[in-house]
């Protein structure tokens, strides 16, 4: 064998075909590593966000990165019967399908006290018995402050508590939002919100916008909001208790069921939405799609939403993603929140298992 | 001289389709995990269904690999080689089986549904299972990695084999004809 090699190489052209054996997995290896970002360590992935979130909210094993601090709900949906035009997804029809939902504070602090003007959030999966289920989170905010996932990573970074005074630098913020009038405007809209008194009685937005697919595969952009049969009361300057948002729904599920409406609107000629900064104009057509009923918390230890995440591009057929940029990066950020949260050791969250039956009685 | 042994037609092409797709599937696989663009979506919508289809194909192709003849390695090669050849293949049926096992298996611990395309998915293949899931997704990388790694090996060879000792290894795969100007080294 090693004679006939040697015997090759001296050959006229050898050692070029030596070369070239060597040089075709060498590439290739190459476009795998290039392909990879391994040389190129500044492109955004889903680690830079894992990265990012450590930094601005610290290390939290066990908890999910964003909208840490949550509580397990479940109940069902019923379908109106009404988008069932607008799309072919099956809980659309009127039919009933199970539901575990989610309520949480935005933000990477899972023991972060509650007040009024934190982003609350509603996560659901409704699950069809016979057909694909649908996930999403939605905020209680009118529009997302920044256009794409790099804005986001920066806004992350700007907004970033001072190592020193513990509260972020306001110097930062400003000079982000210098640079991105979308988000001065955004966050005006943010700021004017009204505050409700609680989870129970807010209105919860998709602010991504996706793509509705009928029957006879027409396709048309949506949003959609859910918007509560409780009524509306304003919020207390500041409520009892580090975690009374939580308590106060709590307390209330235990005594009655709450109801929300899926409101779809239907966006129009020249409504963006590729840009979940801008809002659409009031006055669109909007459908009744179907009424959320909550019947149930739990804590989150040990309970249904633990172990899932709500991946917005986990959609049936009949829902599809618009060239809105962010559910895409949602969808890989999430996975991996998800793999690292279940790969950490358990967690107490700040709602245990004992608040939940204090509630209860 | 002996006439240079061809594996038979339907290996030849199982061999060249897989391999095509092994390699698009590592590279759908590397890019879609170190990107937040759009592209995601599409890639993964691509990465399981492609990856499925690798698994039936190898299915197929192992049992025609147990049925078939193969054709003889050169007698030149030493023992040891040729016992390498052998854990190569191997560990390549085992890695292309393997791979899109591990990857059902996870989605199926993360409760994710296992799409195919837009209404039809796969059952689950194991329980909701969080911890499980956390470990088939660390060991569907280190997989990944390791059949990239044993892909390139695989190809070195069979270049040295094409390229440089000009013996009928290559031909057999191609169904090519062995080099006009190199003699059976055999003989
Ligand atoms: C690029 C932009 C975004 C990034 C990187 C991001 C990141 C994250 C992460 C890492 C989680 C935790 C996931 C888990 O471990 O399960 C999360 C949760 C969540 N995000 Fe986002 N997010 C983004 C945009 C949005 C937008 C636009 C919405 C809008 C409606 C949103 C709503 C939610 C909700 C409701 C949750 C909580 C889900 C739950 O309760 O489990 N996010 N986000
Ligand atoms: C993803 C890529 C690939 C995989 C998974 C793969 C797998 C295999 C396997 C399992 C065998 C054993 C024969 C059989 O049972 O089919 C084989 C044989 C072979 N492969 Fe590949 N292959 C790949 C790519 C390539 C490439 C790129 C080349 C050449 C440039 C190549 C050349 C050969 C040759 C020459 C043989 C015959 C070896 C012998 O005579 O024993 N393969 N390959
Ligand atoms: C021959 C078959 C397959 C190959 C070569 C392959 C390869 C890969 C690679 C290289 C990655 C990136 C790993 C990383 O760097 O973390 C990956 C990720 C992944 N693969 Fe596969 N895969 C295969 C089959 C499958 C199948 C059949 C499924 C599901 C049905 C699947 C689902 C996934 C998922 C969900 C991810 C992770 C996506 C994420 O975390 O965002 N794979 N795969």
């Amino acid at each position: 064998m090693m004679a006939l090699i040697r015997q090759r190489l001296a050959e006229r052209g050898g050692w070029l075909r030596l070369a070239a054996t060597c040089a075709v997995p060498g590439l290739l290896a190459l476009a795998f590593v290039l392909a990879a970002g391994w040389l190129t360590p500044g492109r955004l992935t889903s680690g830079t966000f894992m990265r990012t979130f450590q930094m601005v909210d610290g290390p939290h094993p066990g908890f999910r990165r964003n909208h840490a601090k949550g509580i397990c709900v479940t109940g069902w949906f019923d379908g109106s019967g009404e988008a069932a035009q607008l799309s072919r997804a099956a809980l659309f029809t009127r039919e009933r399908s199970p539901v575990v939902g989610r309520f949480a504070l935005a933000g990477g602090m899972p023991f972060q006290d509650d007040t009024p003007e934190k982003v609350r959030s509603l996560a659901l999966r409704i699950m069809p018995t016979h057909s694909g289920e649908w996930r999403m989170g939605l905020n209680n905010i009118p529009v997302f402050p920044v256009r794409n996932a790099a804005d986001f990573n920066d806004f992350l970074l700007a907004s970033r508590p001072d190592p020193q005074t513990h509260r972020p630098d306001v110097a930062r913020i400003t000079a982000f939002v210098a640079r991105h009038p979308e988000t001065q405007r955004a966050l005006a809209l943010l700021k004017a919100r009204k505050l409700t008194s609680g989870f129970a009685n807010d209105t919860y937005n998709s602010l991504d916008s996706f793509t509705f697919v009928n029957a006879r595969g027409t396709s048309i952009p949506v949003r959609w909001a859910m918007i509560p049969e409780q009524q509306a009361f304003p919020a207390a300057a500041q409520g009892a208790g580090r975690d009374y948002l939580f308590d106060d729904l709590i307390d209330v599920l235990a005594r009655m069921p709450l109801r929300w409406h899926l409101v779809v609107t239907v966006g129009g000629a020249g409504d963006v939405t590729a840009d979940p900064t801008v809002p659409w104009p009031a006055g669109r057509r909007q459908v009744d799609a179907g009424t959320l009923t909550l019947v149930r918390a739990e804590s989150e230890d040990g309970g249904p939403c633990k172990g899932i995440t709500y991946d917005p591009l986990i959609l049936p057929g009949g829902i599809a993603p618009s060239d809105d940029p962010i559910p895409a990066a949602r969808s890989v950020v999430y996975a991996r929140s998800f793999v690292l949260r279940s790969g950490e050791p358990e967690t107490t969250s700040a709602i245990s298992r004992a608040a939940i039956r204090s509630g209860d009685q | 001289m002996r006439p240079i042994e061809h594996f038979p037609l339907f290996a030849r092409i199982l061999h060249w389709l897989m391999a095509a797709m092994i390699l698009v599937m590592l590279f759908i696989g590397i890019i879609m995990v170190s990107t937040v663009e759009p592209a995601y979506h599409r890639l993964i919508d691509l990465h399981r269904p492609l990856g499925i289809c690798i698994l039936l194909l190898a299915v197929v192709r192992l049992v025609n690999r147990l049925l078939m003849r193969i054709p003889p390695l050169p007698e030149t090669l030493p023992p040891a080689l040729r016992l390498a050849a052998r854990t190569s293949h191997i560990v390549l049926y085992a890695l292309m089986i393997a791979m899109p096992l591990v990857g059902w298996g996870m989605l199926s611990a993360e409760a994710y549904p296992v799409v195919m395309w837009s209404d039809f998915a796969l059952p689950p293949i194991l329980p909701h299972d969080p911890t499980l899931f956390a470990i088939l997704r660390g060991l569907h990388t280190w997989l990944a990695l390791t059949l990239f790694g044993a892909v390139l090996v695989h190809l070195a060879a069979a270049l040295m084999h094409g390229l440089l000792l000009r013996d009928d290894v290559l031909p057999s795969m191609t169904g090519g004809r062995r080099h006009r100007a190199v003699d059976d080294p055999a003989s």
